[in-house]
């Protein structure tokens, strides 16, 4: 790479990172200026914000009006180049650029499959052009069609009968984040020459692993071709580096901003771009040339853009996820492996937009929690949650052995190191419905037919724990093969029907591919067998033999409220179904991650799983990712809490999640109302009121 | 011997200062109209426990307990003194903070021998009054509000630090009178560290239906916290006189 060090870059303390190697980590550590103080230097919306964001919430009232959507692209497919510039008001937005020509326009993304970009339209009361349908069913297939070629009988079985759900077959499977801070330090010219040099430097044997290493280099390459030509269409030259705070936002919301034009992935997350973004601000302010108000501004603006991020997609696909999430997950904080807190003002700023702007769900604000961060932080991060109820927290402690430093998380909790690793995002196993299976032989209990393999059912009134236990896993055997199995062919499918050319643009060439499975359902399954083990648990049979429903005799432990008896189970679990999926090929040597963290979907998932042992009804919801089953968690929000936190990572790096809810006054006195401290001495002196 | 509860808390942030463990025993001889606790009345029932096993409990989240200890609350705990007693003692021993939130109701000035022993083991109570008419109180609990009184003035003369605890009910415990009347006892009490306000709430109404209870204040509304603040000044205020009458005699 071009070893001159450009004007941009004036200013900066320099070092590998400048010297001929993509190296935003280190640009980071040599430059950032760690803040420990508190937000009482944050400043209040600008005039331009205010006026922004209450057009925003008009188009949002016109939107929801609509029935959820106020415009489609139904001609026009999505690529990075393929619209013109879209504004909310041009005079007065410091950061721009939208998907399609207009904010609120939802594009069209046909590539992950023709039939979903139809429904889509078709649900909202669009029709996706013909002519567009035509190409997208007689010229080129599409990623659904790919997958559906290869699928075997079983697997279109098993995701029918929903004991794996959420396969990333019909949409886009997300959860990759370009580096996009890559744009705005080194502009595009330069990370193509890199990406130029990687190419000259790949094998040239050519096996079907190196051709397509080559074909993709070569389509990263003409991705960011593409980006360079999206700054054009909005006026900026984004060849070269970023040279101020404004560029950097810009330049950096432009490599996003491709991204989200190309995929439309369950799960688009930013990355961790704030401190990175407080160093352009840092050496501005130091200049003069901006005020705090500027530096606000832009963080507000860059924000509002990342909540009007929008896909068309389609009411079953919001049903699933509880809404029409994009997961635009930005992780703040966290902790260097020197030590050094990575809180920047700009940590505050992301934050303070929840102020500014109001709350909202995204950008999936994340906070990579450790017990060092600045005290400061923590209460403002307090403060916030407070507030907004939109903060998320992630255990920094706990990933930055795993990932270093420079890591990010995709969606909700998937941890990667950003540019460097990837993941391919795995949907779920519904575990609980596994355990039907077991207890019926392989016979769905709401389809009444043969989904698992033939294996002996239970018989007998009564659960017998090591007879279940022998059972469940041998089913839970064959759910980790087929499961593995499925998410080869939808893998290799993406790849080549619908292959993430920007975001891998903006990454290193050999990536670290984490195969990413997940697991539904797993308080419900270790509540089962504690109760198949500590109470009696009577199967009742339908006409067909088939068990539909349990009778629960006497008491059992649940998990939730830190009792090893149960807890036990649920550790077991994890392990021994992620031990399973380690069996297993998997695409592209991923390497296999497993994750308990449905959020939304479990709501569905509990639609579509019968009775279960532990007393909960057919249709009920599973508790989202690791929660214990609601309401049985009755010692409290610590025992319930480490419950969660015995599950060990190592065997579910993809993440755990846990939803908790509280409210403010259960967390402590309110002061209003709470006279402590009393000092009867000073009372003698004081006046009454 | 053995101690009955009804349950635990392991993250308790409002019952004493810090993050505390919360034991809430099981029984109690009162009637509060407004009690949320129903399920905690019965006498002799519920789990039966150690104080052992307890402060193994305890033990399983004293990283989190940050300024806190363990909270013995109800029920009425001193329905179980000579456990609680065992208990704070071995709480003690382990160096661990020790409340006890009560009504006070049990207190018999004229054999205070059990009561001598526990507060040796207690770091605080938390003591609340629920009416300071005696006629009231009667009403509002069925039982008379003198022991409780007493029960406060002998914790002073034993230097216990104390809270009081003081919940407004609507139209039963929030006149100005009462709450001024309130206060001017209070500022006899030179133990006194805080005074609890506490807004009257209706998440009880759940388990009286679930107990077969008739709720007894169906038509009586949450306080909101502009009125427990006000409420909280008038007490105040009530203490400041009760000062300077002290100070002018």
């Amino acid at each position: 790479m071009n070893n001159t060090i450009p004007h941009e870059w004036d200013g900066f303390n320099l070092g590998r990172w400048s010297n001929g190697s993509v190296n935003v980590r280190e640009f980071i550590q040599m430059n950032y200026t760690p803040y420990s103080g508190d937000g009482s230097f944050l400043a209040a919306p600008t005039e331009a914000t205010t006026k922004l964001w209450e057009q925003v919430m008009e188009l949002s009232a016109k939107e929801r009006a609509a029935g959820g959507v106020l415009d489609m692209d139904t001609k026009i497919i999505s690529t990075i180049t393929s619209h013109g510039p879209g504004y909310l008001d041009k005079k007065l937005e410091k950061i721009v650029g939208f998907q399609t020509d207009k904010p609120f326009k939802r594009s069209l993304q046909p590539f992950g499959g023709i039939r979903m970009a139809q429904n889509a339209c078709k649900e909202n009361g669009y029709e996706v052009d013909p002519s567009v349908v035509e190409i997208f069913t007689k010229y080129r297939k599409t990623h659904n069609q790919g997958v559906f070629d290869a699928y075997t009988p079983e697997m279109k079985l098993a995701r029918h009968a929903a004991i794996i759900t959420g396969l990333p077959d019909a949409y886009g499977r997300g959860r990759i984040i370009g580096d996009y801070r890559r744009v705005a330090l080194y502009g595009i010219d330069r990370l193509i020459e890199d990406k130029k040099h990687q190419i000259d430097t790949s094998l040239i044997r050519m096996t079907s692993k190196n051709i397509r290493l080559r074909e993709e280099l070569a389509e990263q390459v003409r991705a960011l071709g593409e980006l360079k030509e999206l700054g054009q269409i909005y006026g900026f030259d984004i060849s070269k580096p970023a040279a101020n705070a404004q560029e950097a936002v810009q330049w950096l919301y432009f490599g996003y901003l491709a991204a989200v034009k190309e995929q439309n992935g369950a799960a688009m997350s930013l990355g961790r771009t704030s401190t990175f973004l407080d160093i352009y601000i840092e050496r501005d302010l130091a200049k003069g040339i901006i005020t705090e108000q500027q530096a606000q501004e832009y963080i507000d603006h860059f924000i509002m853009k990342l909540r009007l991020v929008k896909f068309a997609r389609t009411p079953e696909y919001n049903e699933l996820f509880s809404g029409d999430p994009t997961w635009v997950t930005e992780s703040i904080g966290g902790v260097g492996v020197d030590g050094r807190p990575l809180v920047t003002k700009n940590s505050f700023r992301y934050l303070h937009t929840l102020d500014n702007l109001g709350t909202a769900p995204e950008p999936n604000m994340t906070i990579l929690w450790s017990k060092n961060l600045p005290r400061n932080f923590k209460e403002y991060c307090a403060e916030m949650s407070i507030k907004s109820s939109s903060i998320q927290y992630e255990n920094d402690d706990l990933m930055r052995e795993t990932h270093g430093d420079d890591y990010a998380i995709a969606c909700c909790v998937s941890s990667m190191k950003i540019g460097k690793e990837m993941q391919f995002f795995g949907a779920r196993a519904n575990l609980a419905k596994c355990l039907l299976y077991a207890i019926n032989g392989g016979v769905d209990e709401r389809l009444k037919i043969q989904v698992g393999p033939e294996f002996r059912p239970v018989t007998g009134d009564y659960l017998d724990y090591d007879d279940v236990m022998k059972k469940y896993d041998a089913m839970m055997e064959w759910l980790a093969g087929l499961y593995v199995n499925t998410l080869n062919v939808i893998h290799y499918m993406h790849d080549k029907y619908s292959y993430e050319r920007i975001q891998m643009a903006l990454h290193d060439r050999d990536v670290k591919r984490y195969f990413a499975t997940g697991i539904a359902g797993l308080s419900v399954v270790a509540d089962s067998l504690s109760a198949i083990k500590y109470a009696k648990v009577k199967c009742i049979r339908d006409e067909n033999g088939i068990v539909t429903d349990y009778e629960v005799e006497g008491d059992f432990p649940k998990y939730g409220n830190n009792d090893d008896r149960v807890d036990s189970i649920a550790v077991d679990l994890v392990r021994n179904f992620m031990d399973k999926i380690r069996k297993h090929h998997t695409y592209r040597d991923g390497v296999p991650t497993m994750s308990i963290l449905t959020i939304t979907s479990n709501v569905v998932y509990g639609k579509k799983t019968g009775n279960t042992p532990d007393g909960r009804k057919m249709g009920v919801p599973l508790a989202p990712g690791a929660n214990p089953m609601h309401g049985r968690d009755t010692h409290g929000a610590l025992a319930s809490l480490s419950s969660v936190a015995k599950l060990p990572f190592r065997h579910a790096q993809d993440g755990i999640s846990n939803t908790f809810s509280i409210i403010p006054d259960a967390l402590g006195k309110d002061t209003r109302v709470f006279a402590g401290e009393i000092d009867l001495d000073k009372l003698r002196e004081e006046d009454n009121d | 011997m053995n101690g009955f509860i009804h349950s635990t808390e392991s993250f308790g942030t409002v019952d004493g200062p810090g993050i505390r463990f919360v034991i809430f025993m099981q029984g109690c001889p009162m009637r509060c109209l407004y009690c949320h606790n129903p399920d905690t009345w019965k006498i002799g029932s519920g789990k039966e426990v150690t104080a052992a096993q307890l402060i193994a409990e305890y033990e399983k989240y004293k990283e989190f307990m940050h300024n806190g200890g363990i909270t013995v609350s109800g029920g009425e705990p001193l329905v179980q003194t000579e456990f609680v007693t065992e208990l704070f003692a071995a709480a003690k021993a382990k160096n661990i903070n020790t409340c006890l939130d009560t009504s006070g109701v049990t207190f018999n000035p004229n054999d205070t021998r059990s009561i001598d022993e526990l507060i040796k083991y207690t770091d605080l109570v938390m003591l609340d009054i629920k009416h300071i008419d005696n006629e009231a109180h009667k009403k509002l609990t069925g039982h008379e509000n003198k022991n409780i009184l007493a029960f406060a003035r002998y914790l002073m003369q034993n230097k216990v630090p104390l809270w009081v605890r003081h919940v407004i009910v609507p139209g039963i415990t929030d006149s100005s009178e009462e709450l001024m009347e309130l206060g001017q006892f209070l500022a006899e009490l030179d133990n006194l560290k805080a005074v609890d306000v506490l807004p009257y709430h209706d998440m009880g109404k759940t388990k009286y239906k679930s107990l077969g209870i008739d709720y007894p204040l169906e038509n009586v509304k949450p306080l909101s916290k502009d009125d427990a603040e006000k409420a909280k000044n008038i007490i105040l205020n009530g203490i400041r006189k009760g000062l300077k009458n002290k100070k002018e005699k």
